[in-house]
């Protein structure tokens, strides 16, 4: 008995991508770029796959490794949070792969090759860590995917290979290795307490004694440092916005969530009848990450440092769904986790297509200030149609995805009672309309006289479009389709 | 009363090699005490009857970290002003967190369950089918086979996230800075004559994992340490990353794993299960490829990504 149908699928998720980053990495040159590619569109075909047999079985698909179960050995699990965020983490990677083709055309090892050969090496390389954050259920195994993900997304930002990077880039590795190092006391504390670190045996199973409280802070305490929720978001904006386009995209849109899982992951199966003070706490804390984010970003002067601070507020609407998911009341709880579960997809489709876009207009018109963006909607049409797509996703304007997530943590907090975070979300959401209009504004001014806008590549501009249409589409799914979100949804005791 | 005395100067002086590295006031001094304490938790671990652990504690926390740190030290050390010390207030408040910490920890830790639970004996009782006499590298190679898989695709990302930030001049050239060639310089002399001892032991390190503490990790660190010894020394020129033979060094221990856990599809149980009978020779297969990549890969993360200043 290896697990339920459909697992072996599971194993290629992570083995596909891996596989192939080592192979690109040694070959080099076109070959890895070819191989990348190609590797990227089988693994979206592999997580449709994936989706459509958790839909289809209506619970979640295990793989035991090695035929050793556990406690002993480790098992691989999808559930819908993990099809969902695979299938988002596909979407965004295929597109940026495809944006990639022209600013990475050339991996080679002459001179100007570099940036190339390390791009199509990081594309499988997160696709791989992705797939191992969302599919394991043990502990240790989420922590080395955490390592995985750090050193992908710190190559990432560092694409550009500019020095002043650097500096940011440590800010980030400081935050993330410190992270890592409070999750990694945790599990070692929970192994002592109770001798496994399977997420399936740990559910249920947990104690309210000190060292499982002290483990679940620990390990909050540091996936939240790898998520730069606010006091702790200082090193996202310079990390994110000095990225690359195409590394800021997969920093803001995917890296982040892969820690927002894991957090997901402890809170609801792990720690023993989550404390509601915490979530309190969380909420909290999510609800000034919005308020100061948006405020922030309203006063920013260069698009992208503006598009990074609308990340900071953004994720603060993940932490949101915490209190009200342990309010017991299970109408509420259900549309709470749908609203996060779809605030997670459709922030990393919007923002990926936002960053990608933005870089598409700075290349055309040579400008990255807010303020100098005028002719930007006759330079580069489509990538400016993208932001403010993306953007009224982010506002929660329907039919977005951004509006039905927002929507749904609005009448979960109205219907529990605890209406303030509807102000939250309200104030929020009209903060984004601040910060957007500034941004498509500016964009359709008209363009001064002696403005010479570059050409921008077609194929590059319908990848960022296509990203941003695909955040908008998914609030005109139909019910039935978010049912996914609550396949292996967890029971959580009030 | 034995066991304190043996205990009691080890938990001091773990302290003191600890403190000593926060209070040093120079760079070198610093270092001094963080390979220090490196040494005295070998023993610790020594004490605790964890040999595997103190035999990694040794290789990687005392001696690779240490050479990576010293060797970075020593080209920052004479124009590093030191930083301004953060303000008082900040001081004492990161000290009375840690302080906090570290009772709740030792708190918590008083309150785990005693006796503690424990696989060690569903570990034992799984270790026949793989044929290993080392319970460590079963659960490394065979119960928990896709960390260390992970682990150790973990050490190629590392190669390439280094790499990729060399200066766009010398992409595609060998690792690290030129270094000078100095024939008889005392490094010189021990890039001679160490070599031919550290590889025997590297390689019997790894080769004894299999049954006795040990494995490819501390064996490959070993081996990485006597391969840039020549390097540093300038008496061999490191090959360049567009050699393809020394990409495929590195990635080839991931890849074998990889490809013997997928057979296991076809042949055995599933992924990273091994066919009855072949498990000690496939996961000894396995264990030759990851030693060569882990002393190529770490041979290139103490150089560096390829640059073009020479050695300070």
């Amino acid at each position: 008995m290896t697990g339920t149908p459909g697992g072996s699928l599971l194993v290629l998720a992570i083995a596909l991508p891996l596989g192939a980053t080592l192979i690109a990495f040694v070959l080099g040159g076109q070959a890895a770029a070819r191989l990348a590619r190609a590797s990227l569109w089988l693994w979206l075909a592999l997580t449709v796959a994936i989706t459509a047999m958790v839909i289809r079985q209506g619970e979640p698909i295990i793989y035991v490794l090695g035929g050793f179960a556990p406690p002993l050995g480790i098992a691989l699990s999808a559930d819908g949070l993990a099809a969902a965020m695979l299938l988002a983490g596909a979407i965004v990677l295929v597109a940026t792969a495809q944006f990639g083709r022209v600013a990475y055309a050339a991996p080679s090892w002459e001179m100007g090759g570099r940036a190339a050969f390390a791009y199509w090496c990081l594309l499988p390389a997160l696709a791989a860590s992705l797939a191992v954050a969302f599919l394991a259920r043990d502990l240790f195994s989420l922590f080395v995917a955490l390592e995985m993900l750090t050193f992908t997304a710190l190559a990432l930002a560092c694409l550009d290979g500019r020095p002043s990077q650097f500096k940011a880039e440590l800010r980030y590795l400081l935050f993330a290795l410190l992270g890592s190092v409070l999750y990694l006391l945790g599990c070692a504390l929970i192994y002592g307490a109770y001798g496994t670190l399977d997420i399936g045996l740990l559910t249920g199973n947990t104690r309210a004694d000190a060292p499982t409280r002290l483990a679940g802070a620990l390990m909050t305490a540091g996936l939240l440092a790898k998520m730069a929720v606010f006091p702790l978001h200082l090193w996202l904006p310079p990390a994110h916005a000095g990225a690359p386009p195409a590394g800021s995209a997969l920093l803001s849109g995917l890296v982040v969530k892969g820690a927002f899982v894991l957090l997901v992951r402890l809170w609801f199966w792990v720690l023993p009848g989550p404390p509601v003070a915490g979530a309190e706490l969380l909420a909290t804390l999510g609800a000034a990450a919005i308020l100061v984010g948006s405020v922030v970003a309203l006063r920013q002067e260069k698009l992208k440092a503006l598009i990074a601070y609308s990340t900071v507020a953004q994720i603060g609407y993940l932490f949101l769904m915490f209190p009200l998911l342990m309010a017991g009341d299970p109408d509420a709880a259900t549309r709470a986790w749908m609203g996060g579960m779809l605030q997670a997809v459709s922030h990393a489709l919007a923002k990926a297509a936002m960053f990608l876009a933005a870089g598409l207009i700075v290349q055309s018109i040579g400008e990255d200030r807010v303020a100098g963006l005028c002719g930007a909607a006759r330079a580069a049409p489509l990538a400016v149609l993208a932001i403010a797509i993306g953007g009224l996703s982010l506002m929660g304007v329907p039919p977005s995805g951004g509006f039905t997530a927002k929507w749904m943590l609005l009448r979960a907090s109205v219907d529990t009672g605890q209406w303030w975070w509807s102000l939250v979300i309200l104030a929020g959401g009209l903060l984004t309309g601040g910060y957007v209009y500034r941004l498509v504004a500016a964009a359709l001014a008209p363009a001064p006289p002696d403005a010479t806008p570059r050409p921008v590549p077609r194929l590059q501009e319908v990848s960022v479009l296509v990203l941003a249409l695909l955040s908008m589409a998914l609030g005109l799914l139909p019910l039935s389709m978010l049912g996914l979100a609550q396949i292996g949804q967890p029971v959580i005791a009030p | 009363m034995t066991a304190l005395l043996l205990d009691l100067p080890l938990a001091l002086g773990l302290f003191g090699a600890g403190a000593a590295t926060l209070l040093a006031r120079s760079l070198f001094g610093a270092v001094l005490g963080f390979i220090s304490t490196g040494l005295i938790a070998t023993l610790v671990w020594v004490r605790l009857e964890a040999p595997d652990v103190a035999l990694t504690e040794a290789v990687i926390g005392a001696a690779a970290t240490s050479v990576i740190i010293l060797y970075v030290a020593s080209r920052i050390g004479n124009r590093a002003t030191p930083p301004a010390p953060p303000p008082i207030a900040q001081r004492v408040l990161a000290g009375i967190l840690s302080a906090l910490l570290a009772v709740l920890l030792a708190h918590a830790l008083f309150s785990l369950p005693e006796p503690a639970p424990s696989l060690a004996a569903p570990v034992l009782d799984n270790i026949a089918p793989t044929g290993l006499g080392n319970p460590v590298t079963a659960v490394l190679m065979a119960h928990r086979a896709i960390d260390t898989l992970l682990e150790s695709a973990v050490l190629v990302f590392a190669v390439f996230a280094i790499w990729s930030m060399a200066p766009e001049r010398r992409w595609g050239r060998a690792p690290g800075p030129a270094f000078m060639a100095e024939a008889h310089g005392p490094l010189a002399f021990l890039a001679k004559v160490l070599p031919p001892i550290g590889i025997v032991i590297g390689v019997y390190i790894a080769w004894v994992g299999a049954d006795a503490p040990g494995g490819k990790f501390q064996g490959g660190a070993v081996l990485a340490a006597m391969w840039v010894l020549p390097w540093i020394a300038g008496l061999v020129a490191p090959p360049s990353i567009s050699d393809m033979r020394l990409r495929l060094a590195i990635a080839a221990g991931p890849l074998v794993f990889l490809m013997v856990g997928l057979m296991g599809f076809a042949v055995a149980e599933g992924f990273l299960a091994y066919p009855p009978g072949y498990a000690k020779t496939l996961i000894l297969l396995i264990e030759t490829a990851m030693t060569l990549s882990v002393a190529a890969a770490m041979a290139c993360m103490i150089a560096g990504p390829p640059e073009r200043r020479a050695r300070p």
